[in-house]
């Protein structure tokens, strides 16, 4: 990870193309050519302290003037929103888990425990254990993970390389940005980001994103969500730093037996390059709706156009055989 | 939203494929999602704005190479014919673009950058220019003017025309909806047979028996082309290969393979006899190569609607790494 960032002046031309489509990028900023660019900004959404209080999705929505985008009753526990959208740039999951009652925190027997002690460390110490019920046992117990999802500001974003007016861009802060100007509202897009985040406003024809709040970022706020949440389970700031704390966060979790922790985004030699928006989850990314191993689809591009360059061949080799006179009958019986 | 009902006791684990035993078969086939929700975006296209623009785009591009073909072969009746069909079918391909915008009014904007990374860029200026090409030949065919520069065209025509009728295919690909990426390979050769499928439909449809020789030739071999490609394409597809054999797809894939053979089969068998026979295997040729478009369409559509082709081929990728990365585990 650490050693590309020494590395990245100094590869040959063909390397440094193969870098801007897929792979570690160590300055995603600088090469969109932006000169100067302070640090690369991010989200470390820790969900492990999220409590589901939505606060987030509504100061996006105000900061933001993001429109309504319906009132439904979904029946997926206190998830209404149900997924990012055009009109929802920040989304809380909640997903209720039937385990083992007798594996979960509440249902032991406490009397020998030093609550000062447990204080000091953290309530879902034994989550770990309670993930992975053993075969056979009732899982009678419930336990709730809450999530916090948003645009990944992917190092390699799939909807800026793709979108074909340059209304997608990358900022001085390595986020993905779309300009509303300039969309046209072709939503290449849409399918194109594999973890389904931007989306088309019908009514308004153009497609729309969280922009991690570029207004606020050029003002020195952080953005809107980060503000609002009373947990920091949304924490916001140089990308670095970020992935540098995410780390120690996990061992810490780790050490008090909360084994299910893990990364999700952090790795800068993953599908993307790299998440702008990475997470702490404790259990399966799918489990939340995240894909387990994005991938930027223009990584594939050059073998698309070499195989689209061979069927163009092919096509014209066929037609012209077809056309040449024949002495036989081939073909033609 | 099968496991909306039972979320609560376990968040859509399904467990999919047979008790073939090993513990590693089971881990594999099992997949979780959040509630049975798609992770990816279903394209925000109409499919007959998009679908109908492959097949429009397919059936300009090839239809030019033959149109070049007939004209230097001396066959002035096919010439004209696919001429006329490829400036048609490109002005028909290009409104369809447009219709789909969300800002129609904006569509300019796609000639506002050159950009390799994005196949609609390239396709956009692809377009322009064979736009023109195809235009001007049409336009020389039809009224008789400028004759040498009608060549000219011909010959951009048929040189960008090509391109025209695969770089669709790149477009679908490009994109993280599985059917579609995951079959980037395949794609470009299903999409070019396809477009020969539609052109030498086209051209027994609209030219004299005694010219057609070459679409009755080139029927049968795109014809060929188009099965094996699809075949070779859902087969290595895997799970995901399933979206082109069911629902709404499947049908429509079925159909056009039918579509296909009847019209490649026809033509070739009694097209060089009955007009009657190449027109009617012409128009079964044409309308196939449409229901391949639509059935690939629909089959992106299937898989990004369901989270088990996003999770399931992922997930099995990540193992295969991580056996890879350790042999000595998987052993």
């Amino acid at each position: 990870m650490a050693q590309d960032t020494d590395t990245s002046g100094s590869g040959r031309r063909t390397g440094a193309l193969r870098r801007l489509l897929s792979g570690p990028e160590p300055d995603p900023a600088e090469d969109a050519g932006h000169t100067g660019a302070p640090a690369r900004v991010g989200f470390f959404t820790d969900t492990s302290v999220c409590i589901g209080c939505k606060a987030c999705e509504v100061a996006c929505k105000e900061w933001n003037a993001i429109p309504e985008d319906g009132i439904d009753l979904t029946g997926m526990s206190y998830d209404n929103t149900q997924s990012l959208g055009a009109s929802t740039w920040r989304h809380v999951a909640f997903i209720e888990q039937n385990v083992v009652a007798a594996s979960l925190p509440s249902a032991q027997d406490h009397s020998d425990v030093d609550v000062f002690a447990l204080a000091s460390g953290t309530e879902a110490g034994t989550a770990g254990a309670a993930e992975k019920p053993g075969d056979g046992a009732e899982r009678d117990g419930v336990r709730w993970l809450m999530s916090s999802d948003v645009c990944k500001h992917c190092t390699h974003a799939a909807c800026l390389d793709v979108c074909p007016t340059g209304a997608l861009v990358r900022t001085e802060y390595g986020t993905v940005v779309v300009q509303q100007d300039v969309c046209n509202g072709c939503g290449y897009c849409v399918p194109a980001c594999p973890y389904g985040v931007i989306d088309q406003r019908k009514d308004d024809g153009r497609v729309f994103k969280c922009t991690m709040c570029y207004d606020r970022l050029g003002d020195g706020l952080e953005p809107a969500c980060a503000k609002a949440c009373p947990t920091e389970s949304i924490q916001f700031g140089p990308l670095e730093e970020l992935r540098e704390r995410a780390a120690e966060r996990v061992e810490q979790l780790h050490q008090r037996g909360v084994t299910s922790a893990r990364l999700y985004g952090h790795e800068p030699d993953d599908g993307v390059g790299g998440d702008g928006a990475f997470f702490l989850l404790l259990d399966e990314p799918e489990v939340y709706g995240l894909p387990p191993d994005p991938v930027v689809t223009t990584r594939d591009l050059p073998q698309m156009w070499r195989h689209a360059a061979y069927a163009a061949l092919g096509l014209v080799g066929a037609a012209a055989a077809a056309f040449l006179p024949l002495p036989g009958g081939r073909g033609g019986r | 939203m099968t496991e909306t009902g039972n979320a609560g006791v376990d968040t859509g684990r399904r467990r999919r494929g047979g008790r073939r035993g090993e513990r590693l078969m089971v881990e594999r086939a099992e997949f979780t999602s959040y509630y049975g929700r798609p992770i990816l975006k279903e394209p925000t296209w109409s499919s007959l704005d998009i679908a109908g623009y492959f097949f429009l785009g397919g059936l300009a591009g090839a239809g030019s190479v033959l149109a070049a073909g007939a004209q230097l072969t001396g066959r002035p009746a096919m010439a004209r014919a696919l001429k006329t069909s490829s400036a048609l079918a490109i002005a028909g391909s290009a409104a369809a673009l447009v219709h789909d915008l969300g800002r129609p009014g904006r569509f300019a904007n796609m000639l506002r950058v050159v950009k390799p990374t994005s196949p609609m860029s390239v396709g956009s200026w692809l377009l322009a220019g064979y736009g023109a090409a195809a235009a001007g030949a049409c336009a020389s065919a039809l009224t008789g003017r400028l004759p040498r520069l009608g060549t000219l065209a011909t010959v951009g025509a048929a040189t960008l025309g090509p391109a025209v009728a695969t770089y669709t295919a790149v477009l679908a690909a490009d994109t993280a909806t599985p059917a579609w990426h995951d079959a980037h390979r395949h794609l470009p050769f299903v999409f070019a047979a396809s477009a020969a499928c539609a052109a030498s439909g086209l051209a027994l449809v609209a030219s004299p028996v005694q010219e057609a020789g070459p679409a009755r030739r080139t029927a049968v071999a795109a014809c060929a082309a188009e099965l094996a490609a699809t075949e070779m394409m859902t087969k290595q597809l895997g799970l995901v290969g399933e979206t082109y054999e069911q629902g709404e797809a499947g049908r429509l894939m079925r159909t056009a393979r039918i579509l296909t053979t009847a019209g490649a089969i026809g033509a070739a068998l009694l097209g060089g006899r009955s007009r009657t026979a190449a027109v009617l295997g012409g128009a079964a040729l044409l309308a196939g190569s449409a229901l391949t478009r639509f059935g690939v369409f629909e089959a992106g559509v299937a898989s990004a609607r369901d989270p088990k082709y996003t999770v399931v081929p992922q997930r099995s990728r990540m193992a295969s790494r991580s056996e890879d990365a350790d042999p000595a585990a998987s052993a």
